[in-house]
């Protein structure tokens, strides 16, 4: 009897374990099965180089979705990864404990805000800023960019100060013996055994900016057009998805999902070299 | 004690004069912290500042109107779809991590699959969750825009997150108490439920918590999957919008800007609440 219940409690651990596969294959499936045909029919080459979006004319062109969210996706690098990476190091390295209790909590409060707020937060702040300081409507590549560097901090803070203190101190120290300054050890030692898991932080940064879509969509923009200046408007691919979904029928809304198919495979992509990376900086 | 590697200011600023460098690396370290504390006291600062006055017991109201935009009937459906979509991933989740770290052996080739499922759901991004949820449950299974739909989709979400969590706060118990139980004649199934997983209790509690920041905060996988109809939902089939896609909503539409600063500030606190909670149960865990 209790050997029965032991098999059964067994199967269904391993069925439970079963589920996270399934639920990878069913979203291919349902993706691919949705979205592929529409790809084939408007052509892969026109589909993903096409400049022009007239879905009421049938004309399926994402080029400048694609460029929407490779600009954004740069400029979010730009401004995050710097500040974030700067942060790591002086978390690691420089803070005073006493400070480092406060600093934590509030860069685990910039990962907490839901993307939302971080919209509306660059909906009232950030867009009249950009538009007073800099001119045009505001809602630009450049907003976009700010409120998403803003965005990936945490991450690149988190996984970066993971990285740096993974390194040996025995560096530090042989540093430091060498002559060279707490600063010289850390920039010019630490930082580059690091290499890695720094690199990882930046491309979990890239995926969190490619995915990140209501924060985007409030700021961006959102115009189906080529990129005309880093101060006009833009949409990304995620954008095109929430924005259009709604009331997509036929055609359009099957090359809504191609959208999503083809971003689905830029972030396996990311998410794969993230891992590689990992792995390596774990050796 | 007194410390006596420590360095006076004078020693520093000699050591700065010779390696100028130095200095600047310094700074600039100095001002990149200042710029991500600077922010992240500014933007909740701000959502506060300007969010609070708003607050008003009218946004309270059972009912929401286009005169009084209340966010009740978002909280409630916040609550209901966060109870929902845990009970959908917590069993899965927390028993595949079971078996990840009990019975699994060394070398198992679905172990290898599982964890680049694992590691491909959580990096997949929510508007491609709400898209496969709309393909899934809402055309497919017939669901509609519902609750139901809305839940399942959260649930494959923090599938992932709940896996990972488990699995470290399963890892964390140490083979003394496995062996101890094995060794008082328990079988594996008696120490597993009885000995191992409530000693996990803290660390699982800690990643359940997170789940439901992450349920609280989401908004793109929503909109398509559980809707956006303002009001609560009869039953799970009915579509109904959480605080998240009340706030986007509001903040879209530009009517309601003073009601979207205050649901802002529900949210916020709402969320880092949880954040403050989830830290609490994993200091347990260290505490052991």
């Amino acid at each position: 009897m209790a050997n029965h219940k032991e098999r059964i409690m067994q199967g269904a651990f391993l069925l439970a374990a079963c589920t996270s596969i399934l639920a990878v294959a069913l979203i291919c499936l349902f993706l691919f099965t949705n979205g592929v045909p529409a790809i084939l029919e408007i052509g892969l080459l026109d589909f993903v180089t096409g400049t022009v979006w007239r879905p009421l004319d049938s004309i399926f062109g994402i080029f400048p979705m694609i460029l929407g969210s490779i600009y954004v996706t740069i400029g979010a690098v730009i401004i995050g990864v710097p500040i974030g990476l700067l942060t790591a190091v002086f978390m690691a390295k420089f803070c005073p404990q006493k400070l480092y209790v406060h600093l934590r909590p509030l860069v685990d409060l910039l990962a907490g805000i839901p993307s939302v707020v971080y919209g509306f937060f660059g909906l009232m702040v950030l867009v009249p800023w950009v538009r007073e300081t800099f001119g045009g409507s505001g809602t630009s590549i450049l907003t976009a960019s700010l409120l998403l560097g803003i965005m990936i901090l945490p991450t690149v803070v988190k996984v970066s100060e993971a990285a740096i203190r993974a390194v040996p101190n025995s560096y530090y120290e042989g540093g430091l013996a060498l002559g060279a300054t707490h600063e010289r050890a850390t920039f010019l030692v630490i930082l580059p055994a690091a290499k890695s898991g720094i690199l990882a932080a930046i491309v979990l940064g890239i995926g969190r900016a490619i995915g990140e879509t209501m924060a985007v969509v409030m700021v961006a923009g959102n115009q189906a057009r080529m990129p005309a200046g880093i101060l006009k408007g833009i949409r990304t691919m995620t954008a095109n998805v929430v924005i259009e979904m709604g009331y997509a029928y036929g055609m359009h809304r099957e090359a809504l999902i191609a959208t999503a198919v083809l971003l689905f495979v830029f972030i396996l992509a990311i998410n794969l070299s993230f891992s590689f990376l990992q792995r390596r900086a774990n050796r | 004690m007194n410390q006596i590697n420590t360095r006076s200011f004078a020693q520093k600023w000699i050591s700065y004069k010779l390696s100028p460098l130095s200095l600047i690396l310094f700074l600039v370290t100095v001002a990149a912290a200042l710029i991500s504390g600077g922010v992240s006291v500014f933007i909740v600062g701000y959502v506060l500042v300007k969010g609070i006055p708003n607050l008003s017991w009218a946004l309270f109201s059972w009912h929401y109107s286009s005169q009084n935009a209340s966010l009740t009937p978002a909280l409630v459906n916040t609550v209901t779809m966060t109870g929902l979509a845990l009970v959908v991933a917590m069993p899965i989740g927390i028993f595949s991590a079971v078996y990840l770290v009990e019975y699994a052996k060394r070398g198992n080739k679905l172990v290898g699959l599982i964890r680049v499922t694992n590691e491909t759901l959580s990096g997949i991004p929510s508007i491609v969750y709400g898209l496969f949820g709309l393909l899934f449950f809402v055309s497919s299974l017939h669901w509609g825009y519902s609750l139901l739909a809305g839940a399942f989709t959260l649930g494959i979400m923090i599938l992932p997150l709940i896996m990972r969590t488990t699995e470290e706060a399963l890892r964390a118990v140490p083979d003394s108490y496995r062996e101890a139980s094995f060794g008082l004649g328990a079988g594996k199934l008696r120490t597993v439920l009885h000995i191992v997983l409530p000693a996990a209790v803290p660390g699982i509690a800690a990643g359940v918590i997170l789940a439901v920041g992450r349920i609280v905060g989401e908004t793109a996988a929503l909109i398509y999957t559980a809707g956006t109809v303002a009001e609560i939902p009869t039953t799970v089939l009915g579509s109904g919008r959480t605080l998240s896609v009340h706030m986007y909503a509001l903040a879209s539409e530009g009517l309601y800007v003073d009601q979207a600063y205050a649901t802002a500030v529900v949210l916020l606190v709402i969320v880092v609440a949880i954040n403050w909670l989830s830290g609490l149960a994993a200091k347990k865990i260290v505490k052991g």
